[in-house]
């Protein structure tokens, strides 16, 4: 594989796992615009412990993401207490924190950025990204992921069946915030600096689009949203001075064509309708 | 003395200060089809918030087998017996029938290992088997895999009643259930909560229609501005003079319908 083919096969992988990042606290119902808080702990967590504590990558890419899972755990508490809009400015306003604290850290190189010795190749970043999907694929399988969608389409009544709608929620941030960790150590180690100035409020307005885009319905969305956000502009580049329009201009197109996201539920039942055909359940007297 | 499963003791609730539900008191007996009816207003659907703990209750008591759980979470009231359905459809839009039934079982699947138990890719498991056949029973056995929200009202209406049941709920609380379905539709859903029934699970009803309401039920409370009005056997209800007073205004009436 080419340089350049790897090089974005790489940032496809990142885009991947932070948009999973993004998606778990949103198949809840919360929107996170503050995921570039979140990838940049996880960078310069990892970062820190493989360069500076000298542990292997693969332990300094797992504890990294602890770390940034634990973080997110914490502050979870303060930021589902809000709702709607302001939680979109709280999440937004924690990771602003977070760029101003690491820019101000000389442990992390301040401004000037953190070198990270370990190089993470794709034999590394590929099977990670493959593991984040399919874990989601399984969380969203598994009954909590049945909570989780339960209190994003109507919390009050899912609590009423006896969801427990707080619990679900911070586990949903949490899981959230250990895979922008993951993410943030690919970056981390595959670029091997990391520059506070990367994990800007632009990179999780665009994770938030991935998501958005994608659909929040089912796992597949933040995979297709990824994969076409990091994809199309590649793509696009036969038109070098136009590409942008066109991406925007297609963005805008999908918003109005498919306000719910790429992939939703019923779209996936139709494509899976002619191949699935399941028998009714057989009546059981009572 | 009569058994009584749900106690609702000297119950007010006020929303800016007009008083909706005014010392009401009334009992469900275990076992039993009570109606809960009343015209428009009458402060029925606030009744069953009130035991459900959607909203917090200002005086009195609600009690479940002699206990009062009116300070209980929401949450744990369904562990307790006490399950519903809702007066405008409130299933999960972006969920299957059979996902939607599932959550109906969430009250019986709360150990960690539970909750990562994967539902949907282990075909057909204990849970899913359960909530299909519940479906089927119901007559909707050729929906669990379709979203909810592309299925037509009355079938969503029914997946709502089935979702209800599923938790195997002490009371069951169904707000209007018959609703919008049609003649053949809303006679499948009585002949569904008499199954219901026969199992032991007591039904307590709000329902318009009065023709399902006699054909059901055995035993009405009625409710006219917040006040109880009426407490008795189905039988008797219509010979009640307060009860056609509040239906029609007048004492000249054949039906309190």
């Amino acid at each position: 594989m080419s340089g350049y083919w790897a090089g974005i096969m790489a940032i496809l992988c990142f885009n991947i796992v932070v948009a999973y990042s993004v998606f778990l606290p949103a198949a809840s119902g919360q929107l996170n615009l503050g995921a570039a808080g979140f990838v940049a702990i996880g960078a310069y967590s990892s970062g820190y412990i493989s360069t500076d504590l000298g542990a292997p990558m693969l332990l300094a890419i797992l504890l990294g993401a602890l770390v940034t899972g634990f973080v997110a755990f914490v502050i979870s508490f303060p930021i589902l207490r809000t709702r709607g809009v302001y939680m979109v400015l709280a999440t937004f306003a924690f990771a602003e924190v977070v760029q101003g604290v690491f820019i101000n850290l000389e442990v992390f190189g301040a401004a000037a950025g953190y070198p990270v010795a370990a190089f993470a190749d794709l034999n590394v970043i590929v099977p990670l990204t493959i593991g984040v999907v399919v874990f989601v694929f399984f969380l969203m399988t598994t009954r909590l992921g049945l909570s989780m969608r339960a209190v994003h389409d109507d919390e009050p009544v899912a609590t009423l069946f006896g969801v427990h709608a707080r619990f679900t929620q911070v586990t949903a941030f949490t899981l959230g915030g250990v895979v922008a960790g993951i993410g943030g150590a690919i970056w981390a180690h595959n670029f091997n600096y990391v520059e506070i100035q990367n994990f800007n409020i632009l990179l999780s307005i665009f994770v938030l689009l991935y998501v958005l885009i994608g659909g929040t319905q089912t796992a597949f969305g933040p995979l297709i949203g990824a994969v076409f956000f990091t994809l199309m502009p590649e793509a696009l580049r036969v038109s070098e001075e136009w590409r942008f329009v066109i991406f925007g201009i297609l963005i805008i197109l999908m918003m109005v064509v498919r306000p719910e996201g790429l992939v939703t539920r019923t779209m996936l039942d139709r494509i899976k309708g002619p191949f699935i055909r399941r028998k009714p359940a057989p009546v059981v007297d009572s | 003395m009569p058994d009584s499963v749900l106690s609702f003791q000297n119950v007010s609730k006020n929303f800016s200060g007009l008083r909706v539900i005014d010392e009401v008191t009334f009992d469900v007996e275990r076992g039993s089809r009570t109606a809960l009816i009343g015209p428009n207003g009458a402060g029925k659907t606030t009744v069953f918030n009130l035991i459900s703990g959607v909203y917090p209750i200002d005086q009195g008591q609600v009690l479940l087998d002699g206990d009062d759980i009116s300070t209980l979470p929401v949450r744990q009231r369904i562990n307790r017996g006490i399950s519903r359905s809702f007066q405008n459809i409130r299933l999960m839009p972006h969920l299957s029938a059979v996902e939607n039934v599932m959550l109906g079982q969430h009250s019986h699947s709360r150990s960690i290992g539970s909750l990562l138990f994967p539902l949907g890719w282990l075909p057909r498991n204990r849970w899913a088997k359960q909530a299909e056949e519940a479906l089927a029973q119901a007559g909707l056995g050729t929906y669990p895999g379709e979203v909810v929200a592309n299925l037509p009202y009355g079938v969503q209406k029914r997946i709502e009643v089935v979702r209800a049941m599923i938790s195997e709920p002490k009371v069951l609380m169904l707000d209007e259930p018959a609703a919008g379905l049609n003649e053949q539709e809303t006679e499948d859903l009585r002949l569904l909560l008499e199954q219901v029934s026969e199992r032991g699970v007591t039904l307590l009803v709000v329902e318009h229609d009065m023709q399902f309401v006699r054909r059901l039920c055995d035993q009405v409370v009625v409710l006219n501005f917040g006040k109880k009005i009426f407490e008795g056997l189905a039988s008797e209800v219509q010979e009640d003079q307060a009860v056609k007073e509040a239906y029609l205004g007048t004492e000249d009436v054949g039906d309190a319908a």
